[in-house]
């Protein structure tokens, strides 16, 4: 049992990880915008939080603070000139951030440019990641049962009719970029620590595009689904090793066969079976 | 020297709008933005290289190859849209199954081909020079210039006089009226995306040559490119294609010229996010802001 | 007649680029009065309701809801300050239940909808509680327009606004749609109503607000508009039900 721990301790750091990615993403697409930045705010936590510890010495908990909150205010920042923006012009825009934020990670002095960022301390390891998850999973629990559900769902369906109710939809696309956002900056500090070296290539637009995979996979409305597509995601190229350099074309298979069998994800294929 | 800047400007120009004249022409016709189409790039370019390699003439190989790309957009067109269209899926569901496409052909490269850059095999092309005042041309930057504006001029002249142009005008207005007027909208698709197809693999097949290399990972680094300039051009306007594109070309290879490289990007991002915020139909679009 | 009327709506005009959507339209409702809105299609009933809810944006003029200034503000502030509206194209959330569509009308009001409240709310829209947790866009077309006005209703709403309610409507549906615009207006809720049902406007309506190319043309009751030869032209001589 420790030897399989052992071997594959780091494939479950990575999913843990990547579990708090795609729930952070998941946030907004239940409010039904295509806010396609996460990358970009786990990248900036990443670098606020590794730049601390490395020439500020802080702790991890420290710089996990800081980092979330780094990206926190830059979502919010993002949140104003966005607020009118809907479907795929969200989606581009804030793909577009993304890329200015890697450029300015490129070139800014302190974060030493594209051979990447090192030295970080390894000292974010299973238990930290793990705690941040359930801690991540508890509090959508709880959402969950709240009314901000149902107002982030309403907003999804129909936003003018969600308004004649009485919601305020740009507090929802606010809250949920924001919220997105600090679970994202966790997962970049948590990140940043577990592989002590970060290059602004790790949270460019493939990244985004991966963590798009995880929640699509998974199944988009739902916490659950995040999860689990983070999950399976992650696991996979292991499990396919043996396909070798088929690897590649056996994921890009999956995520046409899920989009287009079952669209609902793996949540929706759960809940036919139970 | 500043003349030489702006030729150069123009040739990256000229193939950056053969890429996202593709981008445009699908978005403006069935309001998808297909991720695929920078994979489909990548392959044309590498059978290209294939077939130059195999010792069939280059002019010959260009044809093929981008013949070869335009097949692999019905393709794409069947496998990962053409059912979501049947069942009304909404604007996420395209982006993701063209996420999926491109990923298996980025495999299906990566297994042949590697993952390194590769260039044409030596001899594929005449290193002779031309000199027209200030300005020296290759060979190559004269094929790709005279392919470049050959296939635009080409498009233009489809969508402008020919029934298909019309039925695809149609069909990007709207795909119900177009129906009823007894066009064939899943042929006039179709064909949409053998054009778009052809035009990005036409880039594809330019690039590499252009700077002598092909590599898989080339279509991450023209992708989003592709997308500032659409969104600056306006997203289903393919003359704003050619406009932004030609724009793009010029400041990206003035700025690395005159100001540092670095922050290049940059510049076409934050144009890109400005008009977003500011003018979301972009210089030419005509669609207005697409409600949730 | 108390001093405030519950809806005012002073001179407002909506215009935006060249077309002029509505022109100085001015009318009010009284507490538990039942108004009337008709008039030919394009007539603009639509940008009215629109600019009363918020969502129009109002080139001049005012509307107040119990002496409160609305214009300007947002959507979702109208419809807390205590306006709610059905849609003339059904607008529920398709993919939520019938019990999640009601409970978001709640949004508008202070605090969520008890299990008696939520009861109530059936019974009075004639929604059997076995359609509580269906999807909403499962439900029949009778089923879907009553929903929507239960969510409205969920807001206990000081303004109804139903857009077209009876559209599609059978005989005996509209019946019980009169019997439950009459309901609401007993209880001290204002009830704007837009038809081109004349049958219903004239049984349900205190009085009756025509429009025609943005401006009131005719404003009385129901008897009187029917033979208002300003309204008989507009409607081109039909006068009887739509």
């Amino acid at each position: 049992m420790l030897a399989f721990f052992a071997q594959y301790s780091k494939l479950v750091d990575q999913a843990g990880i990547n579990a708090l990615l795609a729930l952070s993403l998941s946030l907004s697409l239940r409010a039904g915008h295509l806010a396609l930045a996460q990358a970009a705010f786990m990248g900036i936590a990443a670098y606020v939080g590794s730049i601390g510890a490395v020439d500020l010495h802080w702790t991890l908990l420290e710089s996990t603070f800081a980092g979330a909150l780094a990206a926190g205010i830059a979502a919010a920042i993002l949140a104003l000139p966005v607020a009118r923006l809907r479907g795929i012009f969200l989606a581009i825009a804030t793909i577009g951030f993304g890329e200015i934020a890697r450029v300015v990670e490129i070139n800014a002095p302190i974060t030493d440019g594209a051979e990447g960022f090192s030295d970080i301390p390894n000292d974010a390891g299973t238990l930290a990641i793990y705690a941040a998850l359930l801690a991540t999973v508890a509090a959508l629990f709880l959402l969950g049962r709240s009314k901000w559900a149902l107002a982030i769902a309403a907003t999804r369906e129909d936003e003018n009719a969600a308004r004649g109710c009485g919601i305020d939809v740009g507090l929802v696309r606010t809250t949920t970029l924001v919220s997105g956002a600090v679970i994202a900056g966790v997962a970049g500090v948590l990140y940043a620590h577990a592989n002590f070296f970060i290059t602004p290539g790790d949270f460019g637009f493939p990244r985004m595009e991966q963590i798009l995979v995880y929640c699509v996979i998974g199944g988009v409305t739902s916490s659950t689904g995040a999860v689990m597509g983070a999950a399976v995601m992650t696991a996979l190229p292991e499990t396919i090793r043996f396909l070798h350099d088929y690897r590649e074309v056996t994921t890009g298979a999956l995520l046409l066969a899920i989009i287009i069998l079952a669209p609902g994800g793996l949540a929706q294929l759960w809940r036919r079976h139970a | 020297m500043l003349i030489q800047q702006i030729g150069n400007g123009v040739f990256l120009g000229a193939v950056y709008a053969l890429f996202a004249c593709g981008y445009a022409l699908v978005f403006g016709v069935l309001d998808i933005l297909n991720l695929a189409h920078a994979a489909i790039y990548m392959s044309a370019a590498f059978i290209a290289l294939a077939l130059a390699g195999a010792g069939v003439p280059l002019l010959l190989a260009i044809v093929l190859a981008i013949i070869a790309a335009g097949l692999l957009g019905i393709l794409l067109d069947r496998v990962a849209f053409a059912p979501l269209r049947r069942r009304n899926a909404g604007t996420l569901a395209p982006l993701i199954s063209s996420i999926g496409v491109a990923i298996m052909i980025q495999g299906i490269a990566r297994a042949f081909f590697g993952s390194d850059d590769q260039p044409f095999p030596s001899g594929t092309f005449a290193t002779a020079q031309l000199q027209i005042g200030s300005l020296r041309l290759g060979v190559v930057d004269v094929t790709v210039l005279g392919v470049a504006i050959a296939m635009m001029l080409a498009l233009s002249s489809v969508l402008r006089f020919t029934s298909l142009g019309r039925s695809i005008r149609a069909v990007a207005a709207d795909r119900i009226a177009a129906a009823l007027l007894g066009i064939d909208v899943e042929r006039t698709i179709a064909l949409t995306f053998f054009i778009a197809s052809a035009l990005g693999g036409a880039a594809g097949v330019l690039i590499g040559l252009e700077f002598n290399s092909v590599s898989v990972d080339m279509g991450a680094r023209i992708e989003l490119k592709g997308l500032a300039i659409i969104v600056l051009g306006g997203m289903g306007s393919v003359t704003g294609a050619v406009v932004g594109a030609l724009l793009l070309g010029c400041v990206e290879t003035l700025s690395v010229a005159y100001i540092s490289s670095g922050y290049r990007d940059a510049i076409s991002f934050g144009v890109m996010f400005l008009v977003l915020v500011l003018r979301p139909t972009g210089l030419f679009g005509r669609r207005s802001l697409r409600a949730a | 007649m108390s001093a405030v009327p519950r809806l005012a709506v002073d001179g407002i005009s909506v215009h935006y680029g060249g077309v002029h959507a509505l022109r100085d339209v001015s009318f009010h409702i009284a507490a538990g009065e039942v108004l009337g809105l008709i008039g030919p299609n394009g007539a603009g009933k639509t940008t009215l309701i629109n600019a009363v809810t918020g969502i129009a944006h109002l080139s001049e003029g005012g509307v107040s809801l119990d002496g409160r200034r609305l214009d300007g503000l947002p959507a979702h502030r109208v419809a807390r300050a205590g306006i709610s509206r059905t849609y003339q194209n059904i607008r529920l959330f398709p993919a939520l239940t019938v019990e999640e569509n009601i409970r978001a009308g709640a949004f508008s009001r202070r605090g969520a909808i008890r299990e008696h409240e939520l009861q109530a709310l059936l019974e009075r829209t004639a929604i059997a509680p076995t359609e509580l947790p269906h999807v909403a866009s499962s439900r029949s077309y009778g089923t879907q327009r009553r929903i929507e006005i239960a969510r409205a209703l969920a807001a206990e709403p000081r303004l109804l606004v139903l857009d077209e309610p009876a559209a599609g409507m059978n005989a005996q549906e509209t019946a019980h749609l009169r019997g439950l615009i009459a309901s609401v207006a007993r209880e001290g809720a204002s009830v704007l109503l837009v038809e081109h049902d004349m049958a219903l406007v004239n049984a349900a309506c205190d009085r009756v607000v025509v429009l025609n190319f943005g401006t009131v043309i005719a404003h009385g009751i129901p008897t009187a508009i029917a033979r208002d030869p300003a309204v008989i032209e507009a409607y081109l001589g039909t006068s009887g039900a739509a």
